[in-house]
């Protein structure tokens, strides 16, 4: 009950609270890279004699990582070809992709009231289902890939699904499950791909063949892009999602569950069994996370496919509190600041962690509301009443 | 102490819950505070707590004015309030419960728990409570429970005390402890605010009486006026206070309850071998102390309680062991005793409470698209028939007087498709207006031909809207008697005295 009423608590509000994490985090991060870079330090050697060199020297510091961030992930307004300049912003979308999907799955489960933090896991899995159909079969694309898609989907949902049930039936907790299973899900796509389940023929490392031309998905720009027509799907889940929560029976069972179990039960909804539902779909559209990276980035398994998706995931279910579209301006946020990371630290010497930080940062904002309200002068919110 | 507001106004949004609302609370007095559900009394007394900043108006305190930015100035300023939801921390001692939020500490920071036993010791003796400062919080009744709370508003020195509906929860008999406690209170010199829906305690202990209606005060009353004068002075209209009914047309017991015992996770018997058999077109009373087994009662017939053996047959078909889903599907109307905990979904809208039950069928769905054209119709109907003050159906059922929470469950639960009723408390919280309203729909209920189980505590509930009053104690029905019954022999009946 008590954790359920944190998660309430940080999920109620509006976007105001997000969004000022998200200046207050910027802010923040600007201030570390002032601090780091050498040519403030040094100015600020002899800032009493001459103050405006220390200012001038953060100034430069500051705009000049931000501006490689924008031009690493929206606009590359220096770079010589069209190409060139709209390819980070395809960058921040290919990278959004998978984020946004696990992101939509993690709201679903925290609109429920369940605290699934196992979307790393159900990534994994999706991916070897999804990986599994790739490799193994030579069917016709039409048939091949939306296969392939529902192999991962079905890989994840079965996966979350495994954590309801237990739930459900010895009321394990599924935070500590979650947690687990991450785990368990990471070993055993290392374990097999050292067998030839997975292991491509003649490679003593642990990757896969290439998964069938048949099953990949389709590029979305042509060759010179990593954009593929996994964005497609994530957008159309991000509708998907929203219909779902907002527009069917299920979900509305679903939030009904999350906002009063004790309602919903006296209302007659069958509360282990939406467990297990809720789990499902949480874990299925990250398994299709999974699919994505396997059949359209990667195209191959390796022990990598996962990244950081699954953690990020819950940070930009946080931040677009719960609410589909939210959490896709949360996701676009977040592909952005993975993507502009590379160029901000070859061209300006800021390191990739500064990215880290930054998203950290959001994160303890996020969850600190009156933090934010006491930074910005914000209005308390509304009292409820008895 | 001389406590004033004047001309208090608070908005939410562009609702005005109260409009220049004038009051006086004097030392040595009990100022009773009067009006209907979602008159704007409890969010007075909440801008008086510094819950809510006011839009208008000033609080003076013996002449001086002031504000406070939230409980903890109002509580230094010696403002204490009795919250209708206890405050208390469940997993506490009384003594830590009562010290919270001004512990008394020793050298070096250590808490002084002797202290605060000693604290609670001494007003316990004063006002002769029976408390063990070393009880756990959560295991008391809630009785109890509020009496603790009035010893951590005494000891915080509180000289102004506000009671925001403190009689709804308690039984007959710890209702008429408080009202003696209340006078004490008086005496000592403390300016009480009572707020109250019970007309009868109203009469029996204000020295003042003022009426809010939408928001307004339309006037002062004296505690001399008759029930019916103050009735109709809140409500704005006539009201019979009494329940009209014809008398009952008995069809064949369709309702059948057989040996039900059942246990408790710890292992008591909380239902002891109950039979009993309601008929068509009549209303079954089941009167007695809360904590008789009377939520385990309706806790197993809804199909929620563990434990329970026996039998409960609805028109032949048997209902235990079924799912709370098929229960409800055979026709049973559910009214639950704790509406927030288990009948509303505070965050949801009015509209979304109304489909609780039956979000997954038509017409509120078609497959699993839900049909929110036909809901909001339908909200919109119930919102008028059921007189719901609220914005819309739109708003929130935690934006709600708690009245208005209760009508929101009746009007779900009333236009089902019933085969039997079964509704714990219905009017709880409930105005003299509404009450009448909510009588009026139960009754309809019965004369449609259903049966209905009604669980009171309110004895002039149970014996006005009752055919058939069953007394329960200690988990058995101890008697099944007529409603005329005389109110001395219900009462000793509800004590566990056979008659
Ligand atoms: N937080 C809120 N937001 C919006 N409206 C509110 C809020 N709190 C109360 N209201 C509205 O203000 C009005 C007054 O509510 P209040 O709780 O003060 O009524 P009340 O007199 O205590 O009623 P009851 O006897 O039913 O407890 C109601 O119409 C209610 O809907
Ligand atoms: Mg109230």
């Amino acid at each position: 009950m008590k954790q359920q009423n944190l998660i309430r608590e940080i999920f109620s509000g509006n976007a105001v609270i997000p969004i000022f994490a998200v200046v207050a985090s910027f802010l923040f991060g600007g201030i570390l890279i002032a601090f780091a870079n050498e040519e403030v330090q040094e100015a600020s050697g002899y800032f009493f004699s001459r103050p405006g060199d220390t200012i001038s020297a953060v100034l430069n510091s500051v705009v000049g990582a931000y501006d490689a961030l924008f031009r690493g992930s929206i606009f590359n307004y220096q770079a010589s070809t069209a190409q060139g300049m709209i390819k980070p912003l395809t960058e921040t979308l290919a990278f959004a992709t998978p984020i946004t999907l696990a992101g939509l799955g993690l709201a679903v489960s925290f609109r429920s009231g369940l605290f699934n933090i196992g979307a790393q896991g159900q990534i994994i899995f999706g991916a070897m289902f999804a990986g599994y159909v790739g490799l193994s079969f030579e069917l016709p694309f039409l048939i091949h890939m939306p296969m392939a898609v529902l192999a991962g989907l079905l890989g994840g949902a079965l996966w979350g699904g495994l954590v309801g049930l237990l739930k459900a039936t010895t009321g394990a907790n599924e935070v500590v499950v979650t947690i687990m299973f991450n785990y368990v899900a990471l070993l055993l796509l290392t374990y097999l791909l050292k067998t030839p389940v997975f292991q491509a023929p003649n490679q003593v490392n642990p990757i896969s063949s290439p998964v069938a031309e048949s099953s990949r998905l389709p590029g979305i720009l042509g060759d010179g892009f990593r954009l593929h027509f996994g964005l497609i799907i994530m957008l159309a889940m991000v509708v998907a999602v929203w219909w779902l929560m907002h527009r069917s029976s299920i979900g509305f069972q679903f939030r009904a569950l999350g906002y009063n179990p004790s309602a919903a039960r006296t209302a007659g909804i069958n509360i282990p069994l939406t467990y297990i539902l809720v789990m499902a779909v949480s874990g299925g559209l990250a398994g299709m996370a999974g699919a994505s990276q396997v059949l359209g980035a990667d195209r191959q398994l390796t022990v990598g496919i996962s990244a950081t998706f699954g953690f990020d995931a819950i940070t930009v279910a946080l931040l677009g509190r719960n609410n589909p579209f939210g959490v896709l301006a949360a996701g676009l946020l977040f592909g952005g600041l993975r993507s502009g990371a590379v160029l901000m630290q070859a061209n300006q010497g800021v390191p990739v962690d500064i990215v880290l930080v930054v998203q950290s940062t959001i994160v303890l904002f996020i969850a600190a509301p009156p933090l934010v309200r006491s930074l910005f002068r914000l209005p308390k919110p509304k009292a409820v009443q008895a | 102490m001389r406590l004033e507001l004047k001309g208090i106004t608070k908005k939410f949004g562009d609702f005005t819950a109260n409009d220049q609302i004038d009051l006086v609370a004097e030392s040595g007095e009990i100022h009773c505070l009067l009006g209907e559900n979602g008159a704007g009394k409890s969010t007075l007394m909440n801008v008086l707590y510094g819950l809510y900043q006011a839009d208008g108006g000033e609080v003076i305190l013996d002449g001086k004015p002031t504000k406070f930015a939230g409980p903890g100035e109002a509580m230094k300023a010696g403002i204490g309030m009795v919250h209708q939801h206890f405050m208390l921390i469940p997993v506490f001692t009384v003594a830590e419960n009562v010290i919270l939020g001004h512990e008394p500490t020793k050298p070096l920071g250590f808490l002084d728990v002797e202290k605060a036993r000693e604290l609670v010791r001494e007003i316990s003796s004063r006002f002769g409570f029976d408390i063990d400062p070393d009880a756990v919080v959560g295991d008391l009744p809630v009785g109890v429970q509020q009496r603790v709370e009035i010893i951590k508003a005494l000891i915080s020195d509180a000289q102004v005390l506000i009671f925001d509906e403190p009689t709804a929860v308690l039984t007959p008999q710890e209702t008429d402890e408080l009202m003696e406690i209340m006078r004490q209170l008086k005496d000592e010199g403390k300016a009480i605010v009572f707020i109250t829906h019970k007309l009868r305690e109203v009469k029996e202990v204000a020295d003042k009486i003022t009426v809010i209606r939408l928001g307004k005060v339309v006037g002062q009353a004296k505690p001399s006026d008759t029930t019916e004068q103050l009735a109709s002075m809140m409500v704005g209209r006539e009201v019979d206070l009494s329940v009209n009914k014809d008398p009952a047309n008995l069809g064949e017991a369709s309702f059948q309850v057989q040996n039900l015992t059942a246990f408790s996770p710890s292992g008591n018997k909380v239902l002891d071998d109950v039979s009993f058999e309601v008929q068509r077109g009549e209303i079954f009373v089941i009167a007695g102390v809360q904590g008789n087994g009377q939520t385990e009662l309706a806790e197993s017939i809804l199909g929620i309680q563990d434990k329970v053996s026996g039998s409960i047959k609805l028109e032949g078909k048997e209902l235990l062991g079924k799912s709370v889903k098929k229960v409800l599907d055979s026709g049973v109307g559910f009214v639950p005793e704790d509406r927030t905990e288990d009948g509303l979904v505070a965050d949801f809208t009015i509209a979304e409470n109304l489909m609780l039950d039956r979000s997954d069928r038509p017409p509120f769905a078609k497959g699993i698209q839900l049909q929110l054209k036909n809901l909001h119709e339908f909200a919109g109907q119930k919102l008028k028939s059921f007189d719901i003050r609220a914005r819309s159906i739109f708003s929130k059922a935690n934006q709600l007087s708690g009245g208005n929470q209760q009508k929101v469950v009746l009007a779900r639960e009333l236009s089902r498709d019933l085969k039997l009723l079964i509704a714990s408390q219905p009017t709880r919280g409930l105005d003299v207006g509404s009450i009448e309203f909510v009588h009026e729909q139960i009754v309809a209920a019965r004369d449609s031909g259903i049966p209905v189980v009604i669980i009171a505590t309110e004895l002039d509930e149970a014996t006005q809207l009752g055919d058939r009053v069953a007394v329960m104690y200690k988990g058995k029905i101890v008697g099944v008697v007529s409603p005329d019954t005389q109110r001395e022999e219900l009462g000793k009946l509800m004590a566990g005295i056979s008659a």
